[in-house]
Formats: C-alpha cells, structure tokens, sequence
C-alpha cells in the first residue's frame, strides 16, 4: 500500500520492528530451552538424558531412598504402560534397574516414546540413568508387549531431606513427521 | 518534526454517497464511527454470551447447556470482547480523536486505515462461524492452551487464522496511530504537550507491534503443531507445553495493557475537564505510562506461579509485578490530586471516569494480591481471578470507553444526549457490575473453579446475586444504544466547546458536528502557551 512519501521512513522501520517481533517469538523457543537449562529447571535437561558409560559405585548404606515409578498415556485404550513395580527402596551411590511394561493396543505398528519427569524438579541432577528406554524411540509391533529396562543411580550428594523421588513416564505415540525428524 | 500535511484535500465537506462511503471510506471520522460500531456489535454480542454463562451459573446444576458448548460460549466471550470490542473501540477513539487532537487532517494512512477495519468482519466471521463445525466452537479457553487447544474439532484452524486477521488489524492500526502521532503533529505540538489520550495510544501501539506479532508466532506454532508434524509444544517430539504459556503469557500480559492504557488517557483528559483544574503532574502521567509499558513485559509468569518455576524465578515475577504498583499508584494519586480543590461537576463522563477511578483501583488491588506468588496457588483457576480480570477490564476499560464516548459524542454529532438517560445508564450500570462482580472474589477465595459450567451447592447463593446483577447490567447497556442513537437522530445543539467545563484539546476548538474534512489547515501552536504545565 502506498504511504504518502513523508510517512515511508517510519513505516519501513515500524514494519520491521513487526517482524523482528515475529521472529522474537521464535526466538523464544530455543531461548527457552537455554534457559531451563540455565536455571536448572524444566527437569528434562538434568538426569534425563545422561547415558554414562561407567558408574563408579560406591553406595551409601547407611541411607534409604525411596523411588516411586509412575506411567502415565495419552490414551488409555491405546497401549498398556505401568512400572513393573511402583516402589522400590534404593541406597544412593548403587546402581538399579527397574522396569516398566508396555503392550501396544493401538491395532497397528508403531513407534512410540517415553518423556521423564522427575519430582521433585529441584534434585533432577541428582538422579542418574546409565540406561533407559526413553533414551530413543520405541518399536511396537501389532499387540507387542515388553519389559523395558531403566538402570539408573542416585547421587550420594542427594540433599539429605530427600527421602522419595517420584520418577515419572509419559508414553507417546510418535507422529510419523516427528518420528522421522528424530 | 511536525509538519502541516495538507495533502489531498481541497473539496471541503464533500462526502462521498452510498454504500461505497463506507466501503472504500479512508476518512478517519467515517471508519472510527465503523469501529466504533463493530466494537459496539460485539460487546452486545459476547455480553449475550456472558448472559448465558451466568444463566447457566444461576443455579448447581447443569440447566441450560452441554458441557462443551458451555466451554465454547466461555472461550468466545473472551475473544469477542477482548479482540472484537475492547480493541475495536480504542481504534475507533483513536481514529476519531487522534487526528483532532494533534490538528492533522487525517490519519497518516488512510488506505491501510480502510484495510485494518474491514480485515475484523471477516475475522469474527471466521471465529464464528467455527460455532457451525464438527465438535463446535473453540473451547478450550481464549489462551489456547495445548494439548487441549490441539483437541478441538475442525473449528481449531477457523479460530488461528481469525487471531492472525485481529492481529493484522490491530499492528495496521497500531503502525498508523504512531505515524499519524509522530509525523503529523500540528507546529509546536511537542510531545509533552500531545494530549494524554494520544499518549497512552502511541505506548499502547508500541506495545502492540512489539507483542501481536509473538502472538501470532504462537498460534501459527499450534497449527504448525496440529498439521504439520512439528513439536514445538509436543512431548513426544521434544517439545514442552508449558513453553506455550510463557510465549502465549509474554503477548498476554502486555496485551493487558493494550486493553487499559487508553482508558488511563482518557480519563486523565475527563478528570481535569470537570474538575476546571490542569492534571495533576502530566510528566509523571506520561512517564507513569512508559513505565508500565516497559514492565508489562517482564511479568508475564505471574499468570502461571504453579506450572512450576525455579523459587528464583517465582520471586522475580513476584517483585517485578508488584513493582506496577507504583506507576499505576503515581496515576491514581494524580487523579486524585487534580480533583483536590477544584470545582467538580458530575457529567455523566465525569460519572464513567470517577467509577473508573474506584472500581479500576480495586481491581489493580485484587491484582496485587493475585500477584503474591505463595498465595497465588489458592487463587490460581478460581473466581477470584475472574472478579479481578473483570474489575480491570468492565469498570475499567469498558467504562472509560463509554466515559469517552459521552465526552466527545457531541463533538462527533453535533447534538446534545439526554444526560437524564446518561446518568440512568451510569448509576445502573455501576451498580449492577459491583453485584455481578463483587460476589465473584468470595466465590474465588471459597475455591469455586472458573471455566466450569456446574458448581458445589455452597456456591449458589452468592452466584444467584452475582447472576442477577450481571443481567441487570447486560440490558442497561441497552440504554446507552438509546443514548447515543438520540444524540445521532437529534437533539440540542452542541456548542464548540459542548461542555462548561476547562478542556484544553484542540478537538474543542472545531464546530461541532466535526466537519468531515477538519484541520486541512493546521493550526500553528508555536508559541501557544503549554495548557498541560
């Protein structure tokens, strides 16, 4: 649209200022990610996702740390998703494995992931995996089902109030886009 | 700087006929008077769903609607008002006043001026007619939250590409309102002696092409997200929905403001009319107004303390909120130091402005509360939040905007209005929003949820009260149609100056009904003695 010529100065730069607020806001999104990983929050960053080829083990007896296993799906007819067992007593310092059980109801192959949560948020790095399920996608036959391993070590640096960390997964179906970008 | 522009227009009072007036209309008077007209459609149109949701809130019980449809008539009764008459209106004032009060012949873009106003029809046709589509209306609330947004049937993709046209609209108005501002100032208007209307609006279009476009970004991840295979608020890909929030909230929060600022100007210019004093302290007015602006985009997890947040975190949006406090507290004490000692007279603007000044203040206090990170988590998804928004939001914009539109409604039609109907529609409009909104803060801190369209039994007595003053306010608006359909039709006439009161703008200074073509000359202010100081 044509500015009269006196206005045109003013209205490029405000126009840019528009887009570059455009952008800012996807911006955003990888501006967000640093900073959850900054403050140590948005508990996917810490504990998640460290795969560690060696632990060295050196537990803690004197001390017993409670761990609660939670699974949670979008979809309840679509797959069977619990934790083999819901608690389990643990010393800090000794590695475990625990795990949990899918069976895949959805009628067709597919591929689906687990996302972690960990409560409370604030002691995230304090929780270790040397391995897990979640790490990569899962393949599903039709009707498939299977035990998949965590194995897993919590920090003798615990702060001494913890006495129960709550470890929890959510269970998707992966979009086959979002599969395959993975 | 400013410069007279006198482009243009050499056929003076000469209107164009027909329909083709209206659609084509690049005079800033004819499409204020659209807007102002759309923004009138809507507040009767998302009032008749606030109608139904009290109605359905009358009594325990489900009566009237199903669930979803419930949710649907919550979810567009925000956007109505907020994007369809809230918004609206400021534009409309903003392209009636602005051009009269700086002495420009017109807003800087007339062109673009017609394309902001005609873009909105389609835009709310699109919202609504989303009503007619498999799984009905949009309900997932007017924040758009995923997943459950990303769980709406096909009205979902009617709902984003309607945001993005409001959006449009409102960053074309926004760019025009600040280049009317900026480049056409008659000579010798300097900025601190621009009318305090034109600058809360020139904050507030900043604010706006500074946070719709984010809005924007995040509604087109949503659809990104639903469509194409993107992740950005999916887990499952990586993404994280709590992501949307701080985007969406980091639009929201300014986007408060946007709703408000206006409301600050206009008052400020009522308030010292009818008080026959100069405001009280109009730099700190101004400095009070950039202030906010500036902090409204640094406070926006104040909306969501318990999705979870480093304390860090927590206590910066906490102190960073109650740090509004003071410019806004800087306004409510100059308000009232320009009342101090000066000879008030209660017309039926002033009568809108004061109930702006008590009924605004309570809100803002509710918001101080709600602003306490520790007891947010009581207040968090209850009434209380609701009686606050609409504390802020119905005696406070809303009730600014009728107070300028019975300023300047006689300037606009040359005709007195029945100041007897006026003050009807002001006392019963003041007190019914106190009945319908009052109730709603016990409600909230009972622990009644919002958004729910059934309730415990112990909330039914105070949401009756609530329910009837929210129809006894619903069908007094109808008086102000009375009102201002009058004042068009005819009456007294108006003077120049249309009140006895001392008002320093140069909108008085043109006849009134204001001609079609005003200020093709503009008036030179050099020299003039600064009114504000």
């Amino acid at each position: 649209m044509p500015a009269p010529r006196g206005h045109r100065g003013l209205v490029a730069r405000l126009l840019l200022f528009t887009a570059g607020s455009f952008a800012f806001g996807f911006a955003l999104v990888p501006l967000y990610s640093v900073l959850c990983k900054v403050w140590d929050t948005g508990n996917r960053w810490y504990g998640t996702q460290t795969a560690q080829a060696s632990v060295i083990e050196q537990p803690d007896v004197d001390r017993v740390v409670t761990i609660e296993f939670v699974g949670n799906v979008a979809h309840q007819e679509d797959w069977e998703f619990a934790p083999t067992a819901t608690t389990m007593k643990v010393h800090p310092g000794k590695l475990y494995e625990a795990t949990f059980h899918a069976k895949n109801l959805t009628g067709h192959a597919v591929v689906a992931q687990a996302v972690p949560s960990i409560a409370p948020q604030t002691i995230a790095r304090y929780f270790k995996k040397t391995q897990c399920f979640c790490f990569e996608p899962q393949k599903f036959a039709i009707a498939e089902s299977r035990e998949m391993p965590i194995r897993f070590i919590v920090d003798r640096d615990l702060p001494p109030d913890i006495d129960r960390i709550t470890l929890s997964y959510s269970f998707f179906d992966l979009p086959q886009a979002a599969a395959s970008n993975r | 700087m400013a410069h007279a522009d006198t482009h243009d227009h050499h056929d003076h009072d000469h209107k164009p006929t027909g329909i083709g007036r209206w659609l084509f209309a690049t005079n800033h008077k004819d499409i204020g008077t659209m807007y102002l007209l759309f923004a009138l459609m809507m507040f009767f149109l998302g009032g008749a769903m606030a109608l139904g949701i009290r109605l359905e809130l009358f009594k325990p019980g489900m009566q009237w609607f199903d669930p979803a449809f419930y949710n649907s008539l919550v979810t567009n009764h925000a956007l109505i008002m907020i994007f369809g008459a809230v918004m609206p209106a400021w534009v409309g004032l903003a392209n009636w006043m602005i051009p009269l009060q700086v002495g420009a012949p017109d807003m800087a873009l007339p062109r673009m001026n017609n394309y902001s106003f005609w873009i909105l029809p389609f835009a709310f046709t699109l919202l609504l007619s989303s009503f007619f589509t498999a799984g009905g209306g949009p309900a997932g609330g007017w924040t758009l939250y995923p997943p459950l947004s990303l769980q709406a049937g096909d009205s979902f993709p009617l709902t984003i590409f309607a945001i993005h046209m409001m959006g449009i609209s409102s960053i074309m108005g926004a760019i025009n309102v600040i280049v009317t501002i900026m480049n056409m100032r008659a000579p010798g208007m300097t900025l601190l002696k621009l009318p305090l209307f034109c600058w809360t609006w020139l904050i507030t279009a900043y604010l706006l092409i500074a946070v719709m476009p984010v809005l924007a970004g995040a509604v087109t991840m949503l659809l990104t997200d639903h469509y194409f295979g993107t992740s950005f608020f999916n887990p499952a890909g990586g993404g994280d929905p709590v992501m949307f929030q701080h985007i969406f909230w980091f639009f929201g929060h300014p986007e408060v403001y946007i709703l408000i600022l206006p409301a600050f100007g206009i008052v400020s210019e009522i308030i010292p009319a009818f008080s026959r004093k100069p405001l009280f302290g109009y730099d700190a007015m101004v400095y009070a107004s950039a202030s906010i602006a500036f902090l409204s985009f640094i406070v926006w997890a104040h909306h969501m303390f318990t999705v979870g947040m480093p304390l860090a975190g927590q206590m910066f949006f906490m102190m960073s909120t109650m740090l509004i406090a003071i410019p806004t507290g800087v306004k409510v004490f100059n308000w009232t130091a320009t009342m101090w000692k000066g000879s008030i007279t209660f017309e039926p603007p002033m009568l809108f402005a004061l109930a702006f000044l008590f009924l605004f203040t309570i809100g803002g206090f509710s918001g101080l509360m709600l602003a306490i990170a520790p007891a947010d988590f009581q207040y968090q998804d209850t009434y209380f939040v609701v009686a606050h928004f609409h504390y802020v939001l119905v005696p406070g914009a809303v009730f600014a905007i009728m107070a300028g539109v019975y300023y300047w409604l006689p300037k606009w039609t040359g005709h007195m209005y029945s100041m007897s109907l006026a003050k009807w529609h002001f006392w019963l409009s003041t007190v019914s929003v106190n009945v319908l909104f009052f109730p709603q803060h016990f409600l909230g801190l009972a622990g009644m949820p919002r958004r729910i369209p059934d309730y415990s039994t112990q909330f039914t007595d105070w949401n009756m009260v609530s329910s009837v003053g929210g129809f006894v306010f619903g069908f007094s608006q109808l008086l102000f149609v009375v009102v201002v359909w009058q004042c068009a039709r005819g009456g007294a006439k108006a003077t120049d100056k249309v009140w006895d009161g001392q008002m320093t703008g140069l909108e008085w200074t043109v006849a009134s009904p204001a001609p079609y073509h005003s200020f093709t000359d503009a008036p030179d202010l050099t020299g003039v003695a600064d009114t504000h100081h």
